[in-house]
């Protein structure tokens, strides 16, 4: 029997499920080696779990996504978190950082209606998570390398390295040495290809950390780029700022200031 | 006893699929007429007006694009030119020519994502695309090579297609080459015939008839089919600079959804998108792709929200016609963006995303940090027409099956291509019978 798939929605944008359909050459052949059981983006009708493998996109930010993880949990053998959002919290995090109750009156007339957490929070802070995908989006070729692997019942392996590596390789021109340009670069996870240098700009982390990094060193060089106190702060608290390194880094910043 | 029973029923659809983003259905006949009916998104809002307060006008345009991973393009445009026009940056000719080339990768993408993977299943009889590859695996194939050339084209600007990394306020991080826009000029000559084929195919559907009168709005240019410029025009006279957006629409909220509701002042629901598009803008197809919208059998312009599929293929065949246009044309720009000064003040834009227009207003201070947002979506624009929609439906709802019911509504909802995660600041299906 093919194993069977779901793909699941909290808070997002849907830019990473949408890989599954962006998988232009791969789609139909994928579709003949598992069942989309349930994805209701892409299928009216939905399957009862259990499942064998669960994608889950987006953040816990209500209280009723907060109860529905946990249903998705146990109905789930291997659970994969896809993206910035699920992995870290996502850009909706930043709400983390300030008042709820503002918010909810900045963007609703009525702020009652609406039932919210003051926090944005990663799926692995409210149940266990067997493997996590990160990026923002993710990357097609990494999402389908774990897939791959998970249907020959290997354990994925996605590298965690400095994104720097990818950039030397891909024979790109430093923006921190030779332009003296901000780079989250070093602190930051491979997957993308090396994107934003190789289009010409610095990286904003959205692969989030690697996972050995010098957070000291880091803000000693963005200090001697002229990029402290608030401007600091804000290039860490991005997509992936939540997460526990970026975040520890940011605050003390913060705080320092004061 | 039974026809009181027919005269009073309750749909209810929990979580509408083939969407993108969560949102569900609610209908409460009494007496053959409409008691209640609500259009509930339920997507947990992200509250992006009020974090990017404080934010850097340099950082906006990358963090916009997260409000929606389909129509990133869209998010980024509509944020670079409110910018823009608020320093008063004058763009170089070519970047505007790219920024069109940029919204046909985006076009193409979505559209063909929507036409083929989301729509088309329920005009087959088919509960997805996977279905539907075993039954018609052409057409299938078909649209997924047209996605990915629109793919390839958003790639070749931005570095990848789902959050692209090249756009900013001034231009492009990077300008491409003639040699690299030549490759992707041979792809697009190649699904020209598929797009052709797309239109034929759609227009071919047992496409039901809803018409109505209904208020279209999209942007209008002088000389060109409309992306990133324009005037608000409508079929009942709006016709007004973006700047008057605020005088002329009304955003409200509604107890039942996380998206807010717009009207035109003083009217009412109003209908954006592909279809208000071509309706308004007809004559700026060209007369290749007039022949072809001719041939459908459609009297342009159309008030039949079912013929929005149509529009949306022509929209394709469009979009693949102007970026070969573009790039005939393409000398790269003398820079690849204009640097500049922020300051204070506000600015305002809109641009064309797939789904309609897409609003953006900000205000800076003098360093360029931002001292308030304002973001109104496609989706939670045509949120009000949808549901003025549902409810001429209704009445032939009673009459039907739960399954073929909530089969009519989805379809009557995916008219709009509504994009959910977008427009929270949106579906599962309800009808209660009584």
């Amino acid at each position: 029997m093919k194993p069977r798939v779901a793909v699941f929605k909290f808070a997002s944008c849907d830019g990473c499920q949408l890989q599954f359909l962006n998988a232009e050459n791969e789609l139909l052949q994928l579709a003949q080696q598992i069942d989309f059981a349930y994805f209701p983006e892409a299928r009216s009708r939905a399957l009862d779990g259990p499942y064998d493998l669960s994608f889950v996109e987006g953040s816990i930010t209500t209280p009723g996504d907060a109860r529905r993880i946990a249903q998705v949990r146990e109905q789930s053998r291997f659970l994969i978190t896809i993206g910035a959002c699920a992995t870290a919290g996502g850009i909706q995090a930043l709400r983390n950082w300030s008042d709820i109750e503002q918010y909810r009156g900045t963007v609703y007339p009525s702020p009652q209606f609406i039932s919210t957490l003051s926090t944005s929070t990663p799926i692995s802070e409210h149940v266990r998570v067997d493997f996590e995908i990160w990026g923002c989006p993710i990357d097609k070729q990494q999402l389908l390398t774990v897939v791959r692997s998970l249907l020959s019942k290997a354990q994925p392996v996605l590298p965690a390295f400095s994104v720097c590596m990818e950039c030397k390789r891909r024979g790109n021109v430093c923006v921190v040495v030779a332009r003296g340009e901000p780079c989250l670069g070093p602190v930051t996870r491979t997957g993308c290809g090396a994107l934003c240098p190789s289009m010409n700009r610095g990286c904003y982390g959205c692969f989030g950390p690697a996972n050995s990094q010098n957070m000291q060193s880091f803000t000693e060089l963005l200090s001697r780029q002229g990029v402290v106190g608030d401007d600091a702060v804000r290039r860490l608290r991005g997509i992936n700022g939540y997460v526990r390194a970026w975040r520890e880094t940011a605050d003390a910043i913060a705080s320092e200031k004061k | 006893m039974q026809s009181r029973a027919k005269k009073n029923k309750t749909i209810q659809i929990n979580y509408l699929a083939r969407v993108e983003g969560e949102c569900a259905l609610h209908i409460r006949m009494r007496d053959g007429q409409v008691a209640d009916l609500r259009l509930e998104i339920f997507e947990p809002p992200r509250f992006f007006e009020a974090f990017l307060r404080g934010r850097d006008c340099r950082e906006i345009p990358d963090l916009t694009a997260r409000i929606c991973g389909i129509c990133p393009v869209a998010y980024q445009m509509s944020t670079v030119h409110a910018f823009e026009r608020s320093f008063g940056i004058s763009i170089d000719p070519a970047v505007r020519a790219l920024r069109r080339l940029y919204f046909c990768g985006e076009w193409l993408e979505s559209h063909s994502l929507h036409i083929h993977m989301l729509a088309a299943p329920d005009f087959l009889g088919c509960e997805s695309v996977v279905t539907m590859a075993e039954k018609n695996r052409g057409a299938v194939e078909r649209g997924l090579r047209i996605k990915k050339v629109g793919n390839a084209i958003v790639a070749a600007l931005g570095g990848r297609s789902v959050h692209p990394v090249g756009a900013c306020i001034g231009g492009f991080t990077r300008a491409p080459s003639r040699a690299q826009l030549s490759a992707l000029r041979e792809q697009l000559l190649k699904i020209r015939d598929d797009a052709i084929e797309c239109v034929r195919w759609v227009s071919g559907f047992d496409l039901p008839d809803l018409s109505r009168d209904i208020e279209f709005v999209s942007l209008q240019h002088p000389d060109e089919y409309p992306m990133n410029e324009g005037r608000i025009v409508s079929n009942r006279g709006i016709d007004a600079p973006v700047d008057e957006f605020d005088n002329l629409f009304e955003e409200h909220q509604v107890p039942y959804s996380h998206a807010l509701h717009c009207k035109v002042k003083g009217r009412g629901p109003y209908f954006l998108g592909p279809l208000a598009r071509i309706n308004l803008n007809f004559d700026r197809l060209g007369s290749d792709i007039i022949a072809i919208a001719r041939e459908t059998g459609i009297s342009w312009p159309s008030s039949n929200p079912y013929d929005s599929i149509v529009a949306r293929a022509l929209e394709v065949l469009y979009a693949i016609d102007e970026a070969v246009r573009v790039i005939d044309h393409y000398e790269p720009p003398a820079a690849h963006a204009v640097s500049f000064e922020p300051r204070a003040g506000v600015g305002r834009a809109i641009t064309e995303a797939p789904r309609g227009s897409l609003y953006h207003a900000f205000e800076t201070d003098d360093r360029g940090l931002l001292r308030s947002v304002r973001i109104v979506p496609p989706t939670s624009q045509n949120q009000a027409r949808i549901e003025a929609d549902l409810r001429e439906l209704a009445p032939e709802l009673v009459e039907q099956p739960q399954p073929v019911a909530t089969r009519m509504c989805e379809m009557a909802i995916r008219n709009y291509d509504p994009c959910i995660s977008c427009s929270t600041h949106f579906l599962k299906l309800e009808i209660e019978k009584l």
